[in-house]
């Protein structure tokens, strides 16, 4: 069963504590700047909304990469990106329409949501159920996909 | 440890800035934050200062769990020397600006001496600048702080700054951070803008990793977690009502301080309670809330996002467009000074005035309370129309409240006088008994002759009136960690002290005092353990805060307060509660004082006996 | 009946679309054709592979050994003279020929040096091939002279690594400011103070108008005496001023490999025209990557785009059109980004802006920060950017997506730096407006 994050913004109190998660997971410090996931902050409308990669079908990511460093887990079905072979050249930040890839001035590679190999800590660290990691089928990705293909079709 | 171990200074009259390591000494004796920074002020400055001159200083502080996993952990503080009590101040603030401060490798920021011309502070990890403020000077907070994300580039740059109303000298301005966070209480934003500071604004992205003990750590902030979402305050009723949940409970067992002070219950309570702000209004079928919003890190999220209602007159005309978006909502005690304090139930009405004192930067409480003594003095006639520039100051006026707001917000006409607080203000006028303050800070929204507790914890606490340095309300009305009948004086001084203390010690972590609805400092102190270095034991927690709350009082005598001082308004002494359960009854402050002091271990004048002050080192 | 694919050029369009013939047609007989000895590799990654980020195996575009066996794709180390498009026939370097079905041209382009006295002299290299890349480390030692001609796109990213190996460095360009093709005049000047800033000499609106070898006996002589170290070449700008150098690199401009193709009826003009198909007029040939002059997205004329994800999304679809699955391709869509010294500029579109539009730039030069909108009504269509790491990306998305802004386009003129509420709000609409009652 392939497993996707699913994201309730009206559950969302903004609290952050998915970012920590996500930075602690990934960089071993507590540090937003580097989280795969981001709660964006609409004061107007009083709103806080979640966002991270979908890992998308189309993985404009992955096609743009010159070095195969962003390849599909089969298990989770997760672009990841191995920072072994990221030369950091950016071109997937700039590929991906939905600006889910970013460059770690840091370490001169790109860091991306990989799904915490199937155990994500975001949605661990949700105090409110805004972020649960469940079964795709159910998700209302595939319409985000499809949201996504129609915006961006390119190929 | 939790500490950067990196604290920045900043001399404002030559505009330079030096690093130097924390004094870790000193962390081992006070921990952090509010403990830390108030050991940092009393050995760098003389507690005779005037606040507002350049001999003051001017603290920001995070503690060791600021920017953890730990809930609320987004909390830092100011510590200063304030300018309406002329005695210690610390205010505490959530938001998200404290965890960026600590992401930008900072511990805390000292601020020296006056800058020449308006200034702010840029920090963006450990580069600091000082930046010309002309732009921004006499701009209101949330002006400030879309000029700083323009001029940044940067819509995730934390800002903390002062609006127009504490350039000009609002006693009570708060330094507001985050559009409606604020280090609200006892005139730290008059500091800041004394100094010619106009903003401390930080993106941090090199991020914490120094807890001591990451597993044990992890396992400790959990399991508090949990303690925090299975209790029913802070894991339902402050989410869902947030602090405004006290409104009818506090109104029914009659300590709801009404039109300043007269009463103990408020009619229009219920109109104005946190339950008013879930009613669909009858213009656009919303309700005030629009949803809540936590702090950083914070899983009980009690903030309050509300709207105002589009066709009340507050939001009408030319320039208020900013009005009608959602921001930040009322809680309990703003609540209650703009509204119950000043006989006002127009929901809509204290929103709007909330909107203003978070724009503008203003204390609610102190704003509310003043208002509401100015309405006294209108009432018997001791102050004007022709005063006040036209506003009526009658109770219940909703008009003149939003007119008062504008213009103490920016620092303009009548606002000026209102500005000074209601100690001054009722002096001036004639009536210094009508100042419902101690230590010239005006009271928060318990009635201290329906909770008798609550009267020594105003005489007594540091930094003025206030219910944030010990709150037991939690004991006497709410039964946390044990009830306590609200009536009886018998226990008090023991309760009292120990709240202060424990309360001491969790404005030291980093981490909100809201979580003691549900935890205890055992439930702070494994967090404590596995962050910091060090032995941190219940016992040692329990003396760091009795050390810092005693740090705290020998400045004040330093300063010059007295035992004097350590007393309530004559009305809450003599005039008795009219209704509800505490009819008939005053504050018996005479009966707790005396075990008070004996129990701080201090003498019948309110000193430290010299074997205090060897137990504690102070 | 099995279908003949070959592939001339295995840069990354090649590449991608043999896979995509394997995995559309199974049975398919396909052959990649490309004239470097290298396996294929990125030519992106050549910068990284300069500053010894990488080794030579980091630069290739697919990493196990039998990644091309494993999926039936035979690797040719060829060059291809001629085609015959009637009989559909190639005729090989080595001698051979070999028929296809259908053929893909996506031989990239190459270096070319200006027509300028001297830049065929030894010590002057472009910087192209894994071959330059060599050449050009073993002469770009610490301290080395080096005069880089050409502050576009190419130069810039040399720049970098050139910068990095430590080398004293001086760039020369035509143009009024750096990659001027790819910023505007502000962006492009802060990019300049930038490399300066940075220790690194820039000269623009200046062209070389000679390069000489600096090898008189008498010279040596002089420096040898004076204890100067003996530079290989001299340069001569057209201000008259004299440049020393132990290493010219030419970064001066590129030109499509399509020789080969003369006599193939091919039209032809910065590039091999194709339509939305990647068809070219000639039936059963096709063009993608660099070579290829296609649709571009933004304004619906033909150009070469000559950036890695148009030569995927060209390869890509040009793959499955030669499989029989006729696949549209609405266009490339124009986007760069770059690393000069370590300050990332992107732009994306018509950055230069419509007629009629609206546009807002926002310039901090003490911290270099800049960002360009471009609007037409209430779609972005362009955008330029200094100083932007985090969610670059969604200004192709909000551009490519031809979102409506609606109110958001306000609010962008206001503070550009909303991009990412913008996108949210506008796409998501639903999940950021207030719950009704």
């Amino acid at each position: 069963m392939q497993r996707s994050l699913y994201i309730d913004p009206q559950k969302c109190t903004g609290c952050l504590q998915c970012e920590m998660a996500c930075s602690y997971e990934n960089e071993q410090a507590f540090n937003p700047s580097k989280s795969r996931i981001k709660v964006f902050a609409f004061h107007e409308e009083g709103r806080f909304v979640p966002y991270t990669c979908t890992q998308c079908a189309e993985a404009w990511c992955l096609h743009a990469c010159p070095v195969e460093a962003i390849t599909k887990n089969p298990a989770t079905g997760a672009m990841e990106v191995n920072e072994k072979t990221c030369v950091g050249c950016k071109v997937c930040t700039i590929a991906c329409p939905f600006g889910t890839v970013n460059y770690n001035t840091a370490t001169g590679k790109v860091i991306k949501c990989d799904l915490c190999q199937g155990d994500p800590a975001c949605a661990k660290a949700c105090p409110t159920g805004a972020i649960t990691y469940v079964d795709s089928s159910w998700t209302g990705l595939d319409k985000m996909r499809a949201w996504a293909a129609k915006a961006n079709t390119a190929a | 440890m939790g500490w950067n171990n990196k604290v920045l200074r900043v001399n404002l009259s030559t505009g330079s800035m030096s690093v130097e390591p924390l004094r870790m000494d000193w962390a081992r004796d006070y921990l952090g934050q509010r403990g830390l920074a108030t050991k940092y002020l009393v050995e760098e400055t003389d507690p005779k200062v005037d606040p507002l001159s350049p001999d003051n200083k001017m603290i920001m502080t995070t503690g060791p769990l600021t920017g953890t996993e730990a809930s609320t952990s987004g909390r830092y503080s100011v510590v200063t020397k304030g300018p309406l009590t002329n005695a210690i101040a610390c205010s505490n603030s959530g938001g998200f600006f404290g965890a960026e401060l600590k992401y930008a490798g900072w511990d805390m920021i000292i601020f020296e001496g006056r800058s020449p011309k308006p200034v702010y502070l840029s920090i963006v990890d450990d580069k600091a600048e000082l930046l010309d403020a002309a732009e921004i000077w006499g701009k209101s907070v949330w002006e400030t702080e879309h000029w700083v994300h323009k001029k940044h580039h940067d819509p995730l740059v934390r800002v903390a700054t002062i609006g127009a109303g504490a350039e000009k000298g609002v006693l009570y301005a708060a330094i507001v951070n985050d559009l409606h966070r604020a280090a609200g209480r006892s005139g730290v934003g008059a500091v800041m803008g004394s100094k010619n500071l106009k903003a401390v604004v930080v993106r941090g992205t090199i991020g914490m990793n120094k807890v001591k003990d990451p597993v044990a750590f992890h396992a400790a902030s959990e399991a508090a977690k949990k303690v925090l979402a299975d209790n029913a305050v802070t894991g339902a009723g402050l989410p869902k009502y947030g602090t405004q949940v006290l409104m009818n409970v506090i109104n029914e067992i009659g300590a709801m301080p009404t039109r300043n002070w007269r009463e103990v219950q408020f009619e229009g309570a219920s109109a104005i309670s946190g339950e008013a702000m879930y009613e669909p209004r009858q213009s656009d079928g919303k309700p005030n809330l629009v949803r809540n919003g936590a702090c950083f890190g914070c899983t009980i999220a009690c903030g309050r996002i509300s709207t105002i209602d589009p066709t009340h007159f507050s939001v009408q005309g030319e320039g208020k467009e900013r009005y009608k978006h959602a921001s930040g909502g009322l809680e309990y005690e703003a609540a209650w000074a703009l509204g119950s304090d000043t006989g006002i139930d127009d929901l809509d009405a204290l929103t709007y005035a909330n909107f203003l004192c978070n724009e503008h930067g203003l204390d609610p409480i102190s704003f509310g309370a003043t208002v509401a003594a100015a309405m006294e003095l209108y009432e018997v006639g001791a102050l004007t129309k022709e005063q006040t520039g036209g506003i009526e100051f009658k109770f219940g006026n909703a008009e003149a409240l939003c007119k008062a707001a504008e213009l103490t917000g920016k620092g303009e006409g009548f606002g000026l006088e209102l500005g000074l607080g209601s100690r001054r203000l009722c002096e001036k006028y004639g009536h210094p008994e009508f100042s419902m303050t101690v230590k010239s800070q005006e009271f928060p929204a318990y009635d201290a002759r329906g909770i008798q507790g609550m009267g020594l914890t105003y005489a007594t606490s540091n930094r003025g009136a206030c219910h944030l340095r010990s709150y037991t309300v939690a004991s006497e009305v709410l039964g946390i960690p044990v009830k306590t009948d609200p009536l009886v004086t018998d226990g008090k001084p023991e309760l009292v002290k120990a709240f202060q203390d424990a309360t001491a010690v969790v404005d030291s972590t980093g981490l909100c005092v809201f979580t003691t609805f549900a935890w205890t400092l055992a439930d702070f102190q494994p967090q404590i353990q596995a962050a910091c270095e060090g032995d941190w034991s219940m016992d040692k927690l329990n003396e760091v805060g009795e050390r810092i709350w005693n740090l705290e009082r020998q400045y004040n005598l330093d300063a010059g307060l007295t035992a004097a001082d350590d007393t309530l308004p004559k009305r809450l002494l003599t005039e008795a509660a009219k209704t509800g359960p505490a009819a008939g009854r005053v504050n018996d402050l005479g009966k707790m004082m005396p075990v008070y002091y004996e129990l701080r271990g201090w003498t019948a004048d309110g000193k430290l006996k010299p074997e205090t002050r060897k137990r504690l080192g102070v | 009946m099995i279908h003949r694919y070959v592939i001339v050029g295995a840069g990354p369009a090649g590449v991608i679309a043999a896979e995509t013939l394997r995995t559309t047609d199974p049975d398919a007989d396909i052959t990649l054709i490309g004239d470097e000895p290298e396996r294929p590799y990125s030519r992106m990654a050549i910068p990284y592979l300069l500053i010894e980020k990488i080794g030579e195996e980091g630069t290739h575009l697919r990493k196990g050994n039998d990644h091309y066996d494993s999926k039936g794709i035979r690797v040719l180390r060829d060059r291809v003279e001629k085609v015959d498009a009637k009989t559909k026939r190639l005729t090989l370097k080595s001698g051979g020929a070999m028929d296809y079905d259908k053929l893909l041209v996506c031989t990239g382009s190459r270096a070319v040096r200006p027509p300028v006295p001297g830049f065929d002299l030894p010590g002057v290299h472009t910087c192209w091939t894994l071959e330059d890349a060599r050449n050009i480390a073993r002469l770009a030692e610490k301290g080395a002279k080096v005069v880089l001609v050409g502050a576009g796109f190419v130069g810039c990213i040399v720049l970098e690594a050139l910068a990095l190996r430590g080398v004293d460095l001086t760039v020369l360009e035509m143009g009024d400011r750096m990659v001027p093709r790819m910023m505007s005049p502000i962006a492009g000047g802060l990019i300049k103070s930038w490399c300066e800033k940075k220790g690194v000499r820039v000269i623009t609106s200046t062209r070389v108008t000679g390069i000489t070898e600096n090898g008189g006996l008498m010279n040596k002589l002089v420096n040898t005496l004076t204890g100067k170290p003996t530079r290989a070449l001299k340069v001569t700008l057209n201000t008259g001023e004299t440049l020393d150098a132990d290493l010219v690199v030419s970064a001066a401009g590129v030109a499509p490999n399509i020789e080969f193709l003369q006599g193939c009826g091919l039209e032809i003009e910065r590039g091999i025209l194709i339509d939305h198909y990647m068809q070219t007029n000639v039936p059963d040939i096709y063009a993608a990557g660099d070579v290829a002059q296609g649709r571009d997205f933004s304004t619906g004329g033909l150009e070469v785009h000559a950036i890695q994800p148009t030569a995927s999304e060209h390869g890509r679809t040009a793959g499955l059109n030669m499989a029989g699955v006729p696949t549209y391709y609405r266009g490339s869509f124009n986007m760069n980004v770059l690393d000069t010294l370590g300050l990332i500029s992107s732009s994306f579109g018509l950055w230069m802006g419509v007629e009629g539009g609206d546009r807002v730039e926002m310039c901090e030069p003490d911290r270099f920060r800049y960002l360009q909108l471009q609007f037409d009504g209430d779609i972005m269509v362009g955008a330029t950017s200094l100083g932007l790491t985090q969610h670059v990306g969604v200004l192709r998305g909000l551009i490519q997506g031809k979102v409506p802004l609606g109110p958001w386009k306000a609010k962008l003129m206001d503070d550009p730096t909303r991009i990412m509420e913008a996108y949210l709000a506008c796409n998501f609409a639903a999940r950021v407006a207030p719950k009704a009652a």
